[in-house]
């Protein structure tokens, strides 16, 4: 399993002409593990919506080296789903065989072996044919990670996944991410707990709209980046004017 | 013996019987969904939807089965697809997008119908009548049932995931859209199946209400489908036979009847009934 490296040219996402990502250059690395810093409204979601090409660039683009935007496994900040949904956790679990199986086969053998693993290596052994209402949001959010196992995706981005999750969940799932990391998957993660990052991630992008730094984490992540990231104004100026940068020149300068 | 007697002197009755039955298997399934979805009330929006296509139809080709069906499918069709476009290009939701075009739909049907021939009685239409329903009614209503069955039998895992997660699919490369519109689509067939027994606007009513009575049998999808089925085969037998003794409009028979089987399951079906919830059972050791 080795993923292309993906790589960001001059990525701009706006909203109403807004910026949420401003000139956003880099690459990461295939099989890098790579935590996204920023404060609220940096355009770290945006960043992973653009990644898999649920917004449109307002300006760059973004080489995925061919793979497709649908073979990243994608997991959404707080999923808004509908947690009283009447299906068993196996049946939700199994939505991430979709890319193997299709609209219409039925299961294979080792595939329902493969559900079962992935239920037992998020630790949800015992929990197939429990209706998905009964399960706690750390329990449903040890779901999602089961169907994203499944999914088997070579890149795998997951937005803010340890939100309203406990320590030992979090363990749990950190424990599954060093797997990923280990079979040379590229892994892109939103997170606010810094000392989390420090101990488990060796990349960090600090982003407050425009990328305040990227490289290896202790070198990214300095009290002084970390203030810069602050400063970042979160309302919108609505007296703002057209950006005048200029990509060619500050590559040139570069 | 009185409450089969009827049947088996009228061919019209055993034919309604026979239609409401395929359409009781077809209709329901599709409500299940609609309620996952929070799309309870488009149903009622189509039905709505319907009437000025069958009013045209019956305007221009006189009173036939193909004419209401293809006026009322086309009518149908076109308000669920503009709504639908609209609320993905659109500041509206879909429900709002949808509520506006049924409610000009409605008008204008009530305008057609009561601008054009006599023949055509807007009761009847609203509230359906069991002696309209001819072989070619009950032909459409049979094949109808066939379809839908199909349909969701091959389409099931899609639209299960849909409307579970529709980001997920769509993140998948899954076509969501299509799914959705197909089943939207059987939605309006079953509407349009249904009226002429039933009336567009208690034709929703044999959809709907067996689905909700449907949660409160069990907590799972597939069981739900299952049981919501049963409830309307029960609920189109008592219906007619209801209409036929005291002598009510097959339609609101069969909704009321549907209705009270709602409000049993409600206050004392076995899962998360009023009743299951108030029984303090003693909580387990583990």
């Amino acid at each position: 399993m080795t993923p292309p490296p993906l790589v960001l040219d001059n990525v701009t996402v706006a909203y109403a002409r807004h910026p949420a990502v401003h000139h956003l250059s880099g690459r990461f690395a295939p099989g890098s593990m790579t935590a996204v810093v920023g404060p609220n409204g940096a355009g770290k979601t945006s960043l992973l919506r653009a990644l898999v090409g649920e917004v449109r660039l307002d300006q760059g683009r973004i080489d995925r080296g061919g793979l497709p935007a649908h073979a990243m496994g994608y997991l959404p900040q707080a999923a808004a789903l509908d947690r009283s949904f009447p299906l068993a956790c196996a049946e939700v679990a199994a939505m991430g065989l979709w890319a193997a199986a299709g609209p219409f086969r039925a299961l294979s053998r080792p595939e329902r072996a493969r559900l079962d693993d992935a239920l037992a290596a998020v630790g949800l052994r015992g929990f197939a044919s429990r209706p998905l209402a009964t399960l706690s949001a750390g329990q449903f959010q040890r779901l999602l990670f089961a169907r994203l196992l499944l999914q088997d995706a070579p890149v795998l981005l997951l937005d803010e996944p340890f939100t309203a999750v406990d320590s030992r969940t979090t363990a749990d799932l950190i424990r599954v991410l060093r797997r990923w990391h280990g079979e040379g998957r590229t892994i892109i993660a939103v997170l606010h707990d810094l000392d989390l990052v420090r101990a488990e991630f060796p990349e960090a992008l600090l982003l407050a709209r425009e990328p305040i730094a990227w490289g290896r984490t202790a070198e990214a992540l300095t009290p002084e980046n970390l203030f810069r990231a602050r400063l970042m104004a979160e309302a919108w100026d609505e007296a703002a004017e057209p950006c005048r940068y200029d990509h060619a020149a500050a590559r040139r300068a570069a | 013996m009185d409450l089969i007697e009827p049947f088996l002197d009228f061919s019209f009755l055993r034919r309604a019987l026979a239609g409401s039955i395929a359409l009781a298997l077809s209709a329901p399934p599709l409500g299940v969904f609609l309620v996952q979805r929070r799309l309870s009330l488009i149903g009622d929006a189509l039905g709505h939807a319907i009437l000025p296509g069958v009013g045209l139809g019956v305007a221009l080709f006189g009173l036939s089965v193909v004419a209401m069906t293809a006026g009322g499918l086309i009518a149908g069709l076109a308000v669920m697809l503009a709504a639908g476009l609209l609320a993905r290009g659109g500041p509206l939701r879909e429900d709002a997008s949808l509520a506006g075009f049924y409610l000009v739909a409605l008008a204008l049907g009530v305008a057609i119908v009561s601008w054009g021939p006599a023949q055509l009685d807007l009761l009847d239409l609203l509230f359906g009548s069991v002696l309209s329903v001819d072989d070619a009614a009950l032909l459409l209503m049979a094949g109808t049932a066939t379809l839908t069955l199909l349909s969701l039998a091959a389409m099931w895992r899609p639209l299960l995931i849909e409307t579970f997660d529709a980001g997920f699919l769509r993140a998948q490369g899954g076509q969501g859209a299509l799914w959705h519109l197909w089943f939207l689509a059987l939605v309006v067939l079953n509407l349009v199946a249904a009226f002429q027994a039933l009336g567009t606007l208690m034709a929703v009513g044999l959809m709907m209400l067996p689905a909700l009575a449907a949660r409160f049998l069990s907590p799972h999808l597939a069981g739900q489908v299952i049981a919501s089925v049963g409830i309307a085969v029960l609920t189109v037998l008592g219906g007619l036979i209801l209409s036929v003794q005291a002598d009510v409009a097959a339609g609101p028979a069969i909704v009321l009847a549907a209705g009270a089987l709602w409000l049993a399951l409600l206050l004392a079906g076995p899962e998360a009934s009023l009743l299951a919830r108030s029984l303090r059972r003693p909580h387990l050791a583990r």
